[in-house]
């Protein structure tokens, strides 16, 4: 990013449904937007803004084996190499008996896995100051972002005629 | 309107709400001095919560003799508490996760307090298998890890083992996917919230915006968490009954086991639930939120897992009769009729024949019926634990060692001094964060609030009826 600040056009509109109209708008005339913030997620509203379906379940599963492998790992390390015991009779490496940890295992990675990757992707930890544009957006108000930063007059013009023109409550200038 | 609702739904959202009602509702908790009721109720749990801190330093202090705990009856009220809480703990997880993945809308108005709840009952079980260790210092020895002493590790072989990894993996996913849910409700706290409030709900929640790509992510992690805690929460508790299955203890060493605990638990989980969400829809006033619909639902899966605790319960004498085996015989004979009858009548009574009453649609949506059962519930869901447990081991291979078990203060203490725990963790719970999940409810507004709802239920009745030639027809082209 060439400054750290982002000067930004939003236009706030009261329903979902208005909203994913101006989205629909906004494709059609080539304005690209920024960014879309909502009070909650919106359905149907990723196809339409050309948002890829997420790949966090494919992580998922990858961390999922790795603890899969970690655990049936450990316990088949100790109790053949590291320190054999024999339990009532049973062979070293009692597979079944492992079951019960490896999965939990499976779940612990997986669970925690994702959920790292989800905040750091997302850019979100404790002591992150929230970029936003307006308090009501967690609230009632639906916002769709323009970066204006370098854009001249003109541009400018033209999104305010397209918020105008798509029944938006209100419009703003930022600097985030 | 943008999706279709059929008119037979029905109403999760009453009294007309907007968008912007429903953030005022659901945060005005967080924001105003807590109520009469709210502080009295503080003061009671914080008193039990300090009865247990003195009956814990007791135990520790003076070593687990202070129990009524002996050497024939070695599992007692510690272990039956244990089972309890962690039972109590399974509803949380199912109402999220379950009831997720089957696309249930009625969760949005309790998941938030259920996953809570779920937090703290796992909190509070996992007390007692801790200090029934004794020597309570040492208690890191359950995990595996290089050390010094060989290194000497677990035995990855003992269900005793299986369960600190289950519910240390329960506890901590459950802790992830509550609070990942929490994290947009906290921003909108934030948001309304000025000064030090402010700097604090900034920090918990972690920078959230609401971006498009976020809630995306969001939704997608939330799914696969709870596609991978539905299989966990069953393994909980199966591992949890493990701890008896895989005894040879006659009573406890039965295949029915796994199933039948899962089933109490979920038993026990919702009439948790009940109980508290109909003190908590009352004093923060969340009637319009926590309808007597999702009262309802509750009270369905209520008569259903304890109908199938029921049959668990029938099934188990008609295997130990038809065994053929005297000690398994003796073991059930015991059970009904032993000694401790009284407690095997009081688990018959509260979980197999109370929650019939659920059957009839009035009692099923009455607040005080609902509130009463739950509690019933509660009770004989702790008296199946303590029949399973401190029965079995009253009368063991060697009549020379039978003997009897009787809590002491101490344990009394320590068990009630857990409810004290719970209840503080949850009404500070209540005072810091939104008990209702507030985007999941504004998400299912125009599906589910009464508006939409009634507006949908009068056009379908102004609607022309097809013929019933047409509807068949319609049906066969589906």
């Amino acid at each position: 990013m060439a400054s750290d600040t982002t000067k930004v056009l939003y236009g706030l509109y009261n329903d979902e449904e208005d909203l994913k109209k101006a989205v629909k708008t906004a494709n059609s005339s080539h304005l690209d937007i920024m960014d879309v913030f909502t009070p909650f997620p919106v359905h149907g509203l990723d196809p339409i803004l050309g948002l890829k379906e997420s790949r966090l379940h494919q992580l998922g599963f990858i961390y999922g084996a790795i603890g899969a492998s970690f655990g049936f790992g450990l316990m088949s390390w100790v109790f053949t190499r590291d320190w054999p015991i024999v339990f009532g009779g049973k062979p070293y490496w009692s597979v079944p008996a492992f079951i019960p940890i490896t999965f939990e295992m499976t779940v612990l990675f997986a669970a925690w896995g994702m959920t790292i990757t989800f905040y750091t992707i997302c850019g979100l930890w404790p002591g992150v100051k929230a970029k936003s544009l307006d308090n009501r957006i967690t609230d009632n108000k639906f916002c769709v972002a323009y970066d204006i930063t370098n854009a001249d007059e003109s541009l400018v013009e033209k999104l305010r005629s397209f918020f105008s023109k798509t029944g938006a409550d209100e419009v703003n200038v930022k600097t985030i | 309107m943008s999706q279709p609702i059929a008119p037979v739904r029905h109403v999760l959202i009453e009294g007309n709400k907007n968008y912007h009602n429903i953030t005022e509702d659901l945060c005005t908790p967080t924001e105003t001095t807590p109520s009469r009721e709210w502080i009295i109720a503080f003061a009671l749990s914080a008193a039990f919560l300090g009865l247990y801190a003195f009956a814990i330093c007791w135990t520790v202090w003076k070593g687990i003799g202070e129990w009524g705990a002996n050497r024939t009856i070695n599992w007692a009220w510690d272990i039956t508490n244990f089972v309890w809480w962690i039972g109590i703990g399974h509803a949380g997880t199912l109402i999220s996760a379950i009831l997720l993945l089957f696309r249930q809308r009625w969760r949005t108005g309790v998941n938030r307090a259920a996953e809570a709840m779920t937090i703290f009952a796992v909190i509070c079980a996992g007390q007692f298998p801790i200090f029934h260790m004794g020597r309570v210092w040492l208690a890191f020895f359950i995990f595996p890890f290089p050390n010094t002493r060989g290194p000497l590790w677990t035995n990855f072989n003992s269900p005793l083992l299986w369960d600190v990894f289950a519910i240390s993996t329960y506890f901590s996913v459950s802790l992830l996917f509550w609070y990942t849910g929490l994290v947009p409700d906290l921003a909108t706290v934030r948001d309304r919230a000025t000064g030090f409030r402010r700097k604090m709900y900034e920090t918990f929640s972690f920078g959230w915006t609401g971006s498009a790509k976020h809630w995306q992510r969001w939704e997608s992690l939330s799914l696969i968490l709870a596609g991978i805690s539905t299989p966990l929460v069953l393994s909980v508790h199966t591992i949890v009954s493990f701890d008896f299955a895989t005894s040879v203890v006659p009573g406890w060493h039965t295949t029915i086991f796994p199933p039948y605990f899962v089933a109490g638990a979920i038993f026990s989980g919702f009439a948790m639930v009940q109980t508290l969400m109909v003190i908590t829809r009352k004093v923060l006033k969340l009637e319009e939120y926590i309808t007597i619909n999702h009262i309802e639902s509750m009270n369905k899966v209520i008569v259903l897992t304890g109908t199938i605790v029921g049959v668990a319960y029938l099934t188990e004498l008609f295997v130990a009769w038809y065994s053929g085996y005297i000690y398994e015989q003796f073991a059930f004979y015991n059970r009904v009729f032993g000694i401790y009858w009284w407690s095997y009548f009081g688990m018959m009574f509260c979980n197999v024949v109370s929650p019939q009453l659920f059957w009839s649609r009035k009692i099923r949506r009455s607040i005080w019926w609902t509130f009463f059962l739950s509690i019933v519930v509660n009770i004989g869901m702790w008296f199946e634990r303590f029949v399973i447990i401190a029965t079995t081991l009253a009368r063991d291979f060697l009549p020379s060692s039978w003997s009897y078990y009787r809590p002491t203060w101490v344990e009394i203490s320590i068990f009630t001094g857990t409810v004290g725990l719970f209840f503080t963790l949850y009404l500070i719970f209540t005072r810091v964060a939104p008990v209702v999940a507030i985007a999941e409810v504004k998400a299912i507004l125009k599906v589910a609030g009464n508006q939409y709802v009634e507006k949908a239920r009068q056009e379908y009745h102004e609607s022309p009826r097809p013929s019933e030639e047409g509807e068949k027809q319609k049906v066969s082209e589906h």
